[in-house]
């Protein structure tokens, strides 16, 4: 089987070439509302990231596009076309594919067979599984991405994390993926394996492919991304290019920006003795000014209150 | 890498080495064709048992189901006063039904399918009893051997054969060839592949693209037409029906899957594997009674080898994952 081909992305708008854009999307969960007005672009060949803390809706976002949930407002193009998802197998068929954070792939079956689960190659009147085939394309795969595993018959999850998110991201693309959706790929990794991921980034972006890069860590989104958006409580807080923002905004902004130098203003009315000065403090409380905090793998460090 | 049925292979030899020692009457060739059909019996409903188990789920209503199946067919003919043919198809057409009903509930009620077989289960066994009554004033069947089709139908169902020394039962060859089959579907084919990942990671396989409601009453329907060829062989080799049969069979079913790799977890497991599961059943059964052992003992010894293959299966599995 050759890799899908799907219509050409068409030119939305005039200028821009979007291949997925949400206008105005909004989405219920019964009364909770997950995400209210969101406007977002993903072109051929950018990275889109999108930036927020927990709660703020990121995954929704995905499930919208991946076509686990439908929207209850505004609209989504998908290569200039309208559409309402009602099933994974339709957003896959628009040449959407998602890499989930923790379900991607199937532990227990081999490195092939999660390759090709869904599209898998057939042959003859009986519709056999042409086993030689798919694990030639399999192996030929992902040494084109630099993963070597001698054997494709070895369950997939005894292989380490970097190397699965690496292999869901090689079969996206061997599939003809027009956008490529990675929810949160390094939370769970350390730094080479993160590394790892975000050069196939930049390699799925150079390939042409739009990509939607969910994360936590603003320095993770400024290493590859070309477009920011950052969320909270459902609503676009930021939507920025790559040329209008540094990698210290975009990290204040993540981190909470005016609202966390508020908070340790505060804080230090409450009780001045027990807070420490901001230019003591790891945590990043007084971004704005340009001292980077540190953040760490998940994000979640360097986020909050003062430590004494 | 390992694979899954290799515990059970080395199970099977060592039931086999033991009671070809202990008892003199497993060496005669001409029981090779009892031992096969005692096997028989509990394998063709492993078959599907074990592909559901693979697929994530299990059903505790197959031994009454297979019983629902062997006396609607009886009923509706005699009731009716039709061909038996007409019963069979019934029949066929209630497993089914049956599965479907079971996987249909599963997968709109997100409730875990223990229960929904459980229910299903007691809902059968009712049914079984209150219906044949009904019909019949009884709490089994009337023979329905001298009704029209019968001779043809008991001939597909239930004839023996013989090949040299051994006499083989129909129900024999369609064990094999049903095993034969499904190894060959969920080996070689993409909806084996789609059965694998959806009981590996039902979530996972969604998101690609995998009919994962379908595959899964698709499996509870087959497990159903497993029942319905349990159910005839039963109808057309006794010709009557006891409305209580089959109630604790399901277990059985579900330890020749489990001896024969298959995780109780899903995602994992093997067709030929619970075809072995159920060989060490039937050489069991057999092998007690011809050693002359108290067979009051017989669930004891079963309950050994379950504890047995699990252990030696979960350190195949362990061994072939360290790799
Ligand atoms: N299935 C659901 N039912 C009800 N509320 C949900 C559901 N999924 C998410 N939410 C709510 O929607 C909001 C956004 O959640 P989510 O999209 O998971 O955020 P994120 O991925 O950024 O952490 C949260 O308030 C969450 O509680
Ligand atoms: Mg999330």
């Amino acid at each position: 089987m050759s890799p899908r081909t799907e219509t050409a992305p068409t030119h939305v708008g005039g200028a821009t070439t979007s291949i997925l854009e949400m206008r105005e999307c909004g989405k219920n969960y019964g009364n909770v509302s997950a995400l209210r007005g969101v406007t977002l672009n993903v072109r051929q060949g950018e990275v889109t990231c999108v930036l927020g803390d927990n709660g703020a809706g990121k995954s929704t976002l995905i499930k919208i596009m991946a076509g686990l949930h439908d929207y209850n407002a505004g609209e989504m193009f998908v290569n200039g076309e309208l559409r309402h998802f009602s099933s994974p197998r339709e957003s896959l068929a628009s040449g959407i594919a998602t890499v989930y954070q923790d379900l991607a792939l199937a532990p227990l079956m081999s490195v092939w067979r999660n390759f090709f689960l869904g599209n898998e190659i057939k042959k003859g009147f009986l519709g056999t599984l042409d086993v030689p085939q798919m694990k030639k394309v399999c192996g030929e795969e992902l040494t084109k991405m630099g993963i070597v595993i001698p054997d494709l018959d070895r369950p997939i999850g005894a292989l380490s994390g970097g190397q699965k998110q690496c292999i869901a991201i090689a079969r996206a693309i061997y599939f003809g993926a027009k956008v490529i959706i990675l929810d949160e790929p390094t939370a769970a990794l350390g730094v080479k394996q993160s590394g790892v991921v975000l050069k196939y980034i930049v390699k799925a972006r150079d390939a042409g492919l739009g990509v939607v890069f969910i994360t936590h860590n603003p320095h993770h989104a400024y290493l590859v991304g070309n477009h920011f958006v950052i969320l909270k409580l459902g609503r676009v807080v930021l939507d920025a290019h790559r040329d209008e923002i540094s990698l210290d905004e975009l990290t204040a902004e993540m981190a909470g920006g005016k609202e966390l130098a508020d908070l340790s203003h505060e804080l230090r009315a409450a009780d001045p003795g027990k807070v420490v000065e901001p230019h003591t403090v790891t945590g990043g409380i007084d971004a704005p000014s340009g001292v980077l905090p540190r953040v760490g793998e998940d994000g979640r460090e360097g986020v909050g209150t003062p430590r004494s | 890498m390992a694979r899954p049925e290799i515990g059970a292979l080395i199970g099977a030899v060592v039931v086999l080495v033991l009671f070809l020692v202990v008892a003199p009457p497993f060496r005669n060739l001409g029981n090779v064709g009892t031992v096969l059909y005692g096997s028989a019996l509990i394998g063709i409903m492993a078959v599907g048992v074990s592909l559901l188990m693979i697929g994530g789920e299990f059903d505790l209503s197959t031994g009454v189901a297979a019983t629902t199946s062997g006396l609607t067919a009886a009923l509706v003919a005699w009731n009716f006063g039709l061909n038996v043919w007409v019963g069979v198809l019934v029949a066929l057409l209630v497993s089914l039904a049956i599965g479907a009903f079971n996987g249909w509930l599963l997968v709109t009620t997100g409730l875990p399918s223990f229960l929904v077989t459980l229910g299903t289960f007691f809902v059968l066994r009712g049914a079984n009893l209150g219906i044949t009554r009904n019909v019949t004033e009884n709490v089994a069947t009337t023979s329905i051997a001298d009704m029209d089709g019968w001779d043809s139908a008991q001939a597909v169902f239930a004839t023996t054969f013989k090949i040299g020394p051994v006499s083989i039962k129909m129900l024999v060859l369609f064990w094999i060839v049903l095993t034969v089959v499904a190894a060959y579907v969920l080996l070689r084919t993409r909806v084996g592949n789609w059965i694998l990942a959806v009981g590996g990671d039902d979530a996972a396989a969604r998101a690609v693209g995998v009919p994962v409601r379908a595959v899964k009453i698709g499996l509870f329907m087959f497990v159903g037409f497993c029942a319905w060829m349990l159910g005839m062989h039963l109808l057309f080799e006794f010709s009557v029906v006891q409305s209580g049969e089959g109630v604790g069979k399901e277990f059985i079913f579900i330890i020749a899957a489990v001896v024969g790799g298959c995780l109780l977890t899903g995602g994992y497991g093997s067709v030929v594997g619970a075809a072995i599961g159920a060989l060490v059943f039937g050489m069991t059964q057999l092998g007690i009674n011809y050693a002359g052992w108290n067979p009051d003992w017989f669930f004891s010894f079963l309950g050994v080898m379950l504890l047995l293959a699990c252990i030696v299966n979960l350190y195949v599995k362990k061994k072939a994952d360290a790799r």
